[in-house]
């Protein structure tokens, strides 16, 4: 649905973003993680079209972004970080001035009724824009992005200034949206994306430094999957009962609890469970597993761990997928 | 279009701007016309229209001069230009909805004909093609502002920008006669925007005037287009 590819944007000798690429599927709902500055939001006004990209394309429904931009920004509900609203202007005319300026074709007033409704503004269309609070002046933004039902949401921090309650609303009403339309939406806070969305971008300092599926990212950060042990029995049988096992790569022993009790880390394959085998297998040796527990990395371990090594030069070239 | 056009006439007569704009080109004008025509026992509206230039000079940048500047300070162009509308319509909104509240300013200039008609026959061709004259030549100023404006996000700097810039081109024809160099002076008068109005209030419908104050607002109209294009692609 949307593919996004090579995008750079140099500024003088600054490149802001540099050189990324990545599709979004239709009904997809993607996370576009980094820290602030990292070139989300650069990255996002190049797809909808606002500013240009130094090279690169940006293709939306099969149509480049350059060559007919009228389809693609059509097809765009963009929320950009500072939602674009007229102070002076009611909730109603404003929303009835963004149905005429995109060009919808759908019955005006009961079309922006059930999007008021929907972002739950209802109570305020009559309030002139500029004495609506910060969460009211948010969703407002967040209804103009949803007028005529546009294939595909971009939303650029769309949680930053609400409260718990109505953060937790905007989360589930982008997972409904993300059943009939493309989402993508960016934010630097990690539980967000994880709650939300089923992929993870990762961008710092403008490249992307990890794509992958948000049950996946810590695995795919690391390349493996690890699981760590307690087991009472002594080293040996321990080693040697584990190192039979299929899928296993590398076993480690970490550190001596207390006496014969001892912690290990098994690193094995991605994509199998090996966690009935490991009691099996311990058991049949004779010791005893205290404590099993998976030690894969955590999304905000993956998160810290790539938007730092980016900045010290390096790259998680393992992680692109 | 439309819509932006539509937006621009409410938030021009939404808020004190249209208001104080006609408040101020109806007393200034009604003042000239009183002591003018009443004091000086006179149905020439020739003089009116004379000083009313000092006036639009400075009243045409307040109204272009929230045109794209307050967009960009809100933020709004995002909006806009996100949108499937184009770079043209955009601007061709924003110019006629300015043009608008100019226009119905200008109009004031008919009431006063109907004035004169309570005690003699008007010219009304001088008022007509003056009236003409008049919105042609603020047409091509509010183009201008919104050139201007569209640079800028401050309103102040657009406004003073814009009355610089309409000072200047009131007072071309001092600086032309200033200008001992013959050729720099007579491209001055080309472009002197008094020289082409000045034939409109004798109550000709010149051509060449019309064809230069419309030369105007589509060049402005379209550098203003251009400032987009290259913010775009910058």
């Amino acid at each position: 649905m949307v593919e996004v590819k090579n995008l750079t944007k140099r500024y003088g000798d600054t490149t802001v973003v540099d050189n990324i690429s990545f599709t979004v599927e239709t009904g997809e709902v993607l996370g576009f993680l980094g820290p602030n500055g990292a070139g989300k939001s650069t990255t996002m006004n190049m797809i909808t079209g606002y500013i240009s990209s130094s090279s690169g394309t940006v293709t939306v429904d099969g149509s480049e972004i350059l060559d007919d931009p009228k389809k693609v920004k059509s097809c765009i509900g963009y929320l950009p970080e500072i939602p674009p609203l007229y102070a002076d202007m009611t909730v109603r005319k404003y929303l009835e001035f963004m149905f005429d300026l995109k060009k919808v074709r759908l019955p005006k007033k009961e079309h922006i009724d059930e999007v008021m409704r929907l972002v739950k503004i209802s109570d305020v269309s009559e309030r002139i824009i500029k004495h609506l609070s910060k969460g009211y002046r948010q969703r407002v933004g967040f209804a103009q992005a949803l007028l005529g039902n546009p294939p595909v949401l971009i939303l650029d921090e769309p949680t930053v200034g609400l409260d718990p309650q109505q953060i937790i609303e905007i989360r589930n009403l982008i997972k409904s949206l993300g059943k009939k339309h493309t989402v993508i939406f960016s934010s630097h806070v990690l539980s967000e994306i994880s709650a939300t969305c089923d992929r993870i971008v990762v961008i710092s300092n403008g490249k992307i430094v990890a794509d992958a599926r948000t049950d996946e990212l810590g695995t795919a950060v690391s390349g493996e999957q690890k699981l760590s042990l307690d087991v009472e029995g002594s080293q040996g049988t321990v080693l040697n009962a584990l190192k039979v096992i299929p899928g296993v790569l590398k076993i480690r022993k970490t550190s001596e609890l207390s006496g014969e009790v001892g912690r290990y880390i098994v690193e094995y394959q991605t994509g199998i469970d090996i966690r009935r085998d490991v009691f099996r297998a311990i058991a049949s040796a004779g010791c005893v597993i205290l404590n099993m527990e998976s030690a894969n990395e955590t999304l905000e371990d993956s998160f810290l761990r790539l938007t730092a090594e980016d900045q010290t030069g390096n790259t998680a070239g393992g992680a692109r997928k | 279009m439309k819509a932006i056009l539509k937006r621009e006439l409410s938030s021009y007569f939404n808020s004190a701007v249209a208001y104080i704009v006609m408040a101020m080109f109806f007393g200034f004008s009604g003042w000239f016309f009183v002591g003018t025509c009443f004091v000086g026992n006179t149905s020439s509206l020739s003089p009116t229209f004379n000083n009313m230039f000092v006036i639009i000079v400075f009243l045409i940048p307040i109204i272009a001069m929230k045109t794209f500047s307050e967009e960009k300070r809100q933020r709004t162009d995002q909006a806009l230009l996100t949108s499937p509308a184009s770079l043209f319509e955009i601007v061709m909104g924003k110019f006629l909805g300015a043009f608008i509240l100019y226009a119905i300013c200008c109009l004031i200039f008919f009431v006063y004909g109907l004035v004169i008609m309570f005690f003699t026959t008007p010219d009304w061709a001088v008022i007509l093609c003056t009236t003409v004259g008049l919105l042609l030549m603020g047409g091509a100023l509010i183009a201008i502002d919104i050139f201007v404006s569209a640079l800028t996000e401050s309103q102040v700097i657009a406004a003073i920008v814009g009355m610089a810039v309409g000072l200047i081109t009131y007072m071309m024809g001092t600086i032309v006669s200033m200008i001992e160099v013959e050729w720099i002076s007579s491209a001055l008068s080309a472009v002197s925007f008094t020289n082409y109005y000045s034939n409109f209030t004798y109550g000709i419908l010149d051509p060449t005037g019309i064809v230069f104050f419309i030369s105007v607002i589509a060049l402005f109209i379209f550098f203003t287009i251009r400032v987009f294009e290259r913010k775009r692609w910058s």
